[in-house]
């Protein structure tokens, strides 16, 4: 048994100890819940581990054979599978939430169900379950490919995607049994985000391990992002989850600033994790997916330099935009918005880079609909990159902030740049990783790419006609000086637009299921398979 | 406090402003330079290579 084996077991036994000890002792019966899914997850990795053990031969895997790296494909594998089952997930129940919003007696009355549950479950859900995974799995796919090493660490690979999924788990169930920091995208509590803490530093540990045993001399720029997103994700997390506990028998606990510095640590939080999460991470993915599947070299590798560094540098001090005309100091809302007008700049930078990448190959867009899914992100990325600087500027803000207009613009860039290029990797990678010659129905992958535009286009039309006219109607004055419009009103006025953001979402979810189905027959098509025997025969060109 | 808070605040809107500049200019001359456009280049095919 290895030093790592030995220890990890060790680790998860004394782990699942003090699960069962805290599940007895808790304050509440949901935390003791959590608990127990602790200690019993704490024994089946001890298990899995020994049993590996006994399974495995003597000697660990070679990192090369016959000189070529022996890549490490079973946990992207997992991340990819895994990143399916939570898109359909927390699509359906985003299309949940939008029809409640229209019909509210959807939530049938149960606190389970209802709306200030259920959306911390979507948010997370296709943020961290669906794009967490398309990320991890993606970066442990290009790490090793573009420096040619067996990814770093033996159990560390299985132990950040199987950890991480837990951790998806305990937040998710968390939300249901009404567990909340009720802070915007950092709603798990002190122990799931402790739990977050040793998975993320693991991860960035075999990302920089394998980065430093690369036989490139050169690190790619796709890697660049990748850790610029680990790193400054794992920085963010720390800072806006400061919190003392209760007890450590209490699922509860208190951040140890409060009132607008708390706020702007949030706010600091919630951008970057737009900036780093949603952002750098996937634009890792566009700089390795699209010349891959285009065959075409990065159009400027000089522009994706400055690209990176201009991003890094501009998005961290974006975050006040959200704090527009609160306590927050004026020339710190300024800040805000001039840094969010100057990340016009590295983000259409970046946009032009991707595009230009198809120079010589726009042919293949009409041929190839797992290229064009990922060419309409880019496209989605340039248009939510000119929207957001835009809404960040005060004037407009005051129309746009706590209307739908957000929802919409936000969901321009969730569902048409991140859902898009994680569809374009997850269909790239899965004949890659499965040794198929191609995807099962090329026509499946056209059918979803018009389904859900068509659905992304309903959804932000109808967001942005709602926000606008909620914004003005929240400032309507009569001529004697009286609010125009009570409350309500703006209320019964969106119902309209609210259905049309149900149906987009359906079809948006529709489109999901066509993959998830021709994920599943890709991979379970046993006759591809067949011909890949063939021994000369490279595994990554993409069969055109 | 008043006086830290007035301190770290012009601190940031001055220095961290030349600060900010310097560091672009020398991602630019990084990027830029003629130098090191075999490598850059080679680098952007990164992708297509194969094992």
């Amino acid at each position: 048994m290895t030093i790592g084996e030995a220890g990890s077991a060790l680790a998860f036994a004394a782990l699942a100890l003090l699960s069962i000890i805290i599940a007895a002792k808790a304050y509440a019966p949901e935390y003791a819940f959590h608990a127990y899914l602790f200690a019993a997850a704490s024994v089946a990795a001890v298990f899995a581990i020994v049993n590996r053990y006994y399974e495995r031969p003597a000697a660990l895997p070679a990192q090369t054979i016959n000189g070529k790296p022996n890549y490490n494909l079973g946990p992207v594998k997992f991340a990819t599978i895994a990143s399916v089952f939570w898109g359909v997930a927390g699509f359906t129940i985003g299309l949940l939430i939008a029809t409640q919003l229209a019909f509210p007696a959807l939530n049938f009355d149960t606190s389970w169900l209802s709306f200030g549950r259920m959306r911390p479950l979507h948010t997370s859900a296709v943020i961290f379950a669906f794009g967490g995974n398309v990320l991890i799995g993606s970066s442990f796919y290009v790490v090793q490919r573009t420096c040619r090493a067996r990814l770093a660490g033996d159990i560390a690979p299985w132990f950040v995607v199987l950890g991480y999924n837990f951790f998806i788990i305990i937040a998710g169930t968390g939300y249901l049994l009404g567990i909340t920091q009720g802070k915007e995208y950092a709603e798990p509590e002190w122990y799931a985000d402790l739990w977050l803490t040793i998975v993320w530093v693991t991860y960035l540990l075999v990302f920089l391990g394998t980065v430093m045993r690369r036989k490139e001399p050169h690190i790619y720029v796709a890697n660049w992002f990748y850790l610029g997103f680990i790193l400054t994700i794992a920085v963010l997390h720390l800072g806006n989850n400061a919190t003392i506990p209760v007890s450590i028998f209490s699922p509860k606990s208190y951040i140890v600033w409060s009132g607008v510095q708390d706020a702007l640590v949030q706010w600091w939080y919630g951008h970057n994790a737009v900036g780093f999460f949603l952002t750098a991470g996937f634009l890792a993915i566009m700089y390795y997916f699209i010349p891959k599947r285009a065959e075409r070299p990065v159009y400027s590798y000089r522009l994706s330099i400055v690209h990176f560094w201009a991003l890094i540098f501009t998005y961290i001090w974006a975050g006040p935009h959200h704090l527009h005309y609160t306590a927050l100091p004026d020339w710190a809302q300024t800040l805000g918005m001039v840094f969010s007008v100057i990340l016009w700049m590295p983000s259409w930078g970046g946009m032009i880079n991707g595009l230009m990448t198809l120079s010589g190959a726009w042919d293949k867009l009409r041929t190839d609909p797992v290229l064009r899914l990922m060419v309409v992100s880019v496209a989605f990325y340039g248009m939510a990159t000119f929207e957001g600087p835009l809404m960040s500027v005060k004037a407009v803000n005051s129309l746009s902030h706590y209307t739908d207009w957000t929802i919409g613009h936000v969901h321009s860039g969730a569902l048409g740049w991140v859902a898009y290029v994680s569809f374009g990797a997850i269909y790239c990678l899965v004949p890659w990783l499965w040794n198929k010659k191609e995807l099962y129905s090329m026509k499946a992958v056209s059918w979803h790419f018009w389904i859900s535009t068509l659905g992304i286009v309903l959804y932000i039309s109808s967001m942005w006609v709602a926000g606008i006219l909620q914004g003005l109607m929240w400032r309507a004055y009569t001529s004697l000086g009286f609010l125009e419009y009570s409350f309500i009103e703006t209320v019964e006025a969106m119902h309209p637009f609210y259905i049309i953001r149900a149906l987009g979402g359906a079809l948006f979810v529709a489109g999901s299921l066509i993959m998830a189905w021709n994920v599943w027959k890709t991979i379970t098509t046993a006759e591809a398979a067949e011909e890949e025997v063939l021994p000369a025969q490279p595994a990554l060109i993409a069969a055109e | 406090m008043p006086a830290a808070y007035k301190f770290f605040a012009e601190f940031a809107q001055t220095w961290g402003l030349l600060y900010f500049v310097a560091v672009f200019l020398v991602v630019l001359v990084y990027a830029l330079a003629p130098s090191r456009k075999d490598r850059f280049d080679a680098a952007a095919r990164m992708p297509l290579q194969e094992d």
